[in-house]
């Protein structure tokens, strides 16, 4: 049977505010959605939401993995659950070696019951495995060695990402922004590299501004996250059109919604 | 191979207690409790120690007695009459593993000593409470001139050597507990290096403690000729007892015209040891003075290496790692003073706090006049990690002189959230996650050390963040 990934009327605050208000999204292993929309509209909240970061409360609603709540998980129970997510700003780790992170998390996600301090995958075995997906993504071997995102170029973070979804080989990922900050060619061969990892296998929730990741991965489904909902879902031809035109037929169409996402982000430029 | 990848060293929860364990031993003599200058005379007899160390002690008490505790630092309840100052564990040292008492060598052989020595190791010496128990050095290295004996040897067979520098580079008056050591003091290396030797692989010395209430001072002495070249690497341990031990050493070194000297210190003491160390070293013209410091355990440490750069051209290098838990205060940091033109000193020092632990780095960086063209440079990071801990930093900086150069940085950081749930969210435990984030913080100073020790220090992190969580 097909793994499914579920989210129920999803409410997420951080601090007393709320950002999603009532998400509904469902994925099953080997489709690809597309999560469109407008900047500070929620895309990478509801992606924290359903990895687990501490900061963003669930207060309503539920994210059910095969038909379990993951919401009391840990995000490294999430993790060894099958599910990742590819940061639009990975933090960096200064003097943590990316080979031995990676060795770490690998070897986790592989024994989800692993206890700490318990045995890590052979090294030879490891080496092999990163060695081939470094090279495919065009890595210099050097890479295994810098320290986690420290100092890395924009390319180099996300290139970083999609090394950890090569190795990790989730049963669902969200790629937030996975092709920002990227040169043509290296948009290209991250698409690629998707492609060849996880698309058509894995549930691939893709949030993007360009439309090149989605060319290699054509979705199944779009969705469109308007003010913490999702207001609109359709096939890839919806993607194309808001490549093409923006999101002002959405903003017309969806008055409450639009009136919601301008204020909070008035509301986000006036802390700033 | 460029593509090499570091091995990750993960500790296997039975080694977890690998340092707490007591030794029943039958000492061949016990001081009874207390300081005074019968027990100094007693010490000296016992050593049969010529009339001008006899008076060298005698001198020191008086001083120790005099002077008041420090008012700085941390809070020092100990009762100086409460502590066994002397206990000599057996009558002679042992050349080879098989002279050595078997549970005083079970002792070793479970800290890992004789393994290490036939590893990687030219020399070692292994103190047991008052009296080095053990030592050897390599062949070629004896027959280069290399010394490297315990002090009360040294005092019998080096005695115009010894002289020339005993008590030079830290005077008995420097501060109270130098003033003790100075009195009571027993044990410990002294090592010359001729000039020109270059000793490629470390001498090791390793302090143990075993018995409640007991007191070490053991005094090192390290002479690095002209051009010659040491790493010595000391390591200290104690078991767990509820009452409290005091370890208290004074080490000198001097480096001479074009010599370099590394010490390097990973101790580890149990919760219950006050540990009041002076270290200082001298070094003359273009020679360089590395010391590595690694400070785990210990209720309360008081420990800032120095360097005095006497002539142009010489170097000081100081590198402090403190790791401070629950009951614990490692009050430690370091001193560089420029006393001639043309000298260059860096001090790098990061420390850990955890569980309602507490750090302190205390440093001074004084240029003096005349000093000119000396360049001077202080990096101090503090890591916290919970509520409950604590961080702080005493700089102190004195300048004498106007062409200078100095630098100083400070920085204090909560562990991150954003890098834990990083982690996390690839698989890591919350446990594994923050020790992958505290070895990483050390990692610039712990990368310096040769193999062996960076894995002992990643094991002995690795220790004290499960120490937490279990
Ligand atoms: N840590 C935070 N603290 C306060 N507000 C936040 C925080 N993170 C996000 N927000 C707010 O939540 C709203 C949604 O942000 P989110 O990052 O999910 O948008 P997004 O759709 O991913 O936008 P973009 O396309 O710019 O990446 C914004 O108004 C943002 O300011
Ligand atoms: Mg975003």
């Amino acid at each position: 049977m097909s793994d499914v990934l579920k989210i129920v009327d999803l409410h997420v605050s951080i601090g007393d505010k709320e950002i999603l208000r009532g998400v509904n999204l469902s994925m099953t292993e080997g489709e690809t959605h597309a999560l469109m929309g407008p900047n500070g509209s929620g895309k990478s909240t509801l992606g924290l939401a359903i990895m687990g970061h501490p900061n963003y409360n669930c207060t309503q609603g539920e994210i059910l993995l095969n038909g379990e709540n993951i919401l009391e998980l840990e995000p490294n129970e999430r993790a060894r659950a099958g599910i990742f997510m590819a940061f639009q700003r990975p933090v960096a780790i200064p003097g943590v070696k990316m080979a031995d992170f990676l060795r770490h998390a690998t070897t986790n996600v592989r024994n989800p019951e692993r206890k700490e301090g318990e045995d890590l995958i052979p090294m030879r075995e490891f080496r092999k495995e990163i060695k081939a997906n470094m090279e495919q993504l065009q890595m210099d071997s050097e890479f295994a060695r810098r320290y986690v995102n420290d100092g890395f170029s924009g390319g180099e973070m996300k290139r970083a990402e999609i090394l950890q979804l090569a190795m990790l080989q989730p049963k669902f990922a969200i790629l937030d922004e996975t092709d920002s900050g990227l040169d043509a060619d290296a948009v290209r061969l991250a698409s690629q590299s998707i492609n060849e990892i996880g698309h058509n296998k894995m549930g691939l929730l893709i949030i993007t501004h360009h439309d090149k990741l989605l060319e290699h991965n054509p979705p199944n489904f779009t969705h469109v996250i308007l003010g913490g909902r999702i207001v609109e879902t359709g096939g890839k031809e919806l993607a194309e059109e808001l490549h093409a035109h923006g999101y002002d037929r959405i903003r017309k169409q969806y008055p409450e919604a639009a009136k919601v996402n301008d204020e909070s982000e008035a509301e986000a430029e006036a802390v700033v | 191979m460029s593509t090499e990848l570091t091995e990750s060293q993960e500790l296997k929860s039975t080694e977890i207690n690998k340092y707490d364990f007591k030794t029943e031993t039958t000492a061949v003599f016990k001081a009874r409790k207390g300081i005074d200058a019968e027990i100094v005379n007693q010490i000296s007899d016992i050593k049969n120690e010529p009339d001008w160390m006899r008076k060298f002690r005698l001198e020191a008490l008086e001083i120790f007695e005099s002077k008041p505790m420090p008012k700085w630092g941390g809070d020092i309840d100990l009762d100086f009459q409460d502590i066994f100052y002397y206990l000599k564990p057996t009558t002679d040292q042992g050349k080879s593993w098989d002279d050595v008492p078997e549970e005083i060598k079970d002792t070793f052989e479970k800290l890992g000593i004789p393994e290490a020595e036939r590893k990687y190791l030219a020399g070692v010496k292994a103190q047991f409470e008052s009296e080095v128990i053990y030592g050897s050095l390599k062949k070629d290295l004896s027959d280069q001139g290399v010394i490297f004996t315990d002090t009360d040897t040294a005092v019998r067979e080096h005695p115009e050597l010894l002289r020339e520098y005993f008590g030079k580079v830290i005077p008995s008056a420097d501060n109270k507990f130098a003033a003790l050591n100075s009195a009571v003091w027993s044990g410990g290396s002294f090592i010359y290096v001729p000039p020109g030797v270059s000793i490629e692989f470390p001498l090791q010395a390793y302090f143990r403690i075993n018995e409640e209430n007991m007191g070490q001072f053991e005094r090192t002495l390290i002479i690095v000729d002209e051009g010659a070249q040491v790493h010595y690497v000391e390591g200290c341990t104690a078991p767990m007892y509820t009452s409290e031990s005091l370890h208290s050493a004074v080490v000198e070194v001097v480096v001479k015209k074009n010599a370099r000297c590394r010490y390097t210190t990973i101790q580890n003491w149990a919760n219950n040891i006050y540990n009041l160390v002076t270290k200082r070293a001298f070094a003359y013209q273009d020679g360089t003075m590395e010391w590595v410091d690694g400070n785990l355990g210990s209720k309360l440490t008081m420990k800032y290496p120095a360097v005095y750069m006497m002539e142009p051209g010489a170097r000081g290098e100081i590198l402090s790692i403190a790791f401070s838990s629950k009951g614990q205060h490692q009050d430690a940091g370091a001193k560089l003073v420029h006393c001639a033109p043309d000298t260059t000193g860096t001090i790098i020092s990061k420390s850990i706090s955890k569980n309602g632990g507490r750090s302190s780095y205390r440093g001074l960086a004084k240029v003096e006049k005349g000093a000119v063209n000396s360049k001077c440079s202080v990096v101090c990071d503090a890591l916290i990690l919970d509520d409950a801990s604590r961080s702080d930093t005493y700089p102190y900086i004195e300048i004498n002189e106007q062409d200078v150069s100095m630098g100083h940085e400070a920085s204090v950081s909560r562990i991150g959230e954003e890098q834990l749930f990083y982690l996390m969210s690839r698989g890591l435990s919350e446990a594994e996650a923050s020790t992958m984030i505290v070895n990483g913080f050390i990692e610039p100073l712990v990368k310096e050390l040769p193999m062996e020790y960076a894995v002992e220090m990643n094991r002995l992190i690795q220790l004290q963040m499960e120490g937490s969580v279990g």
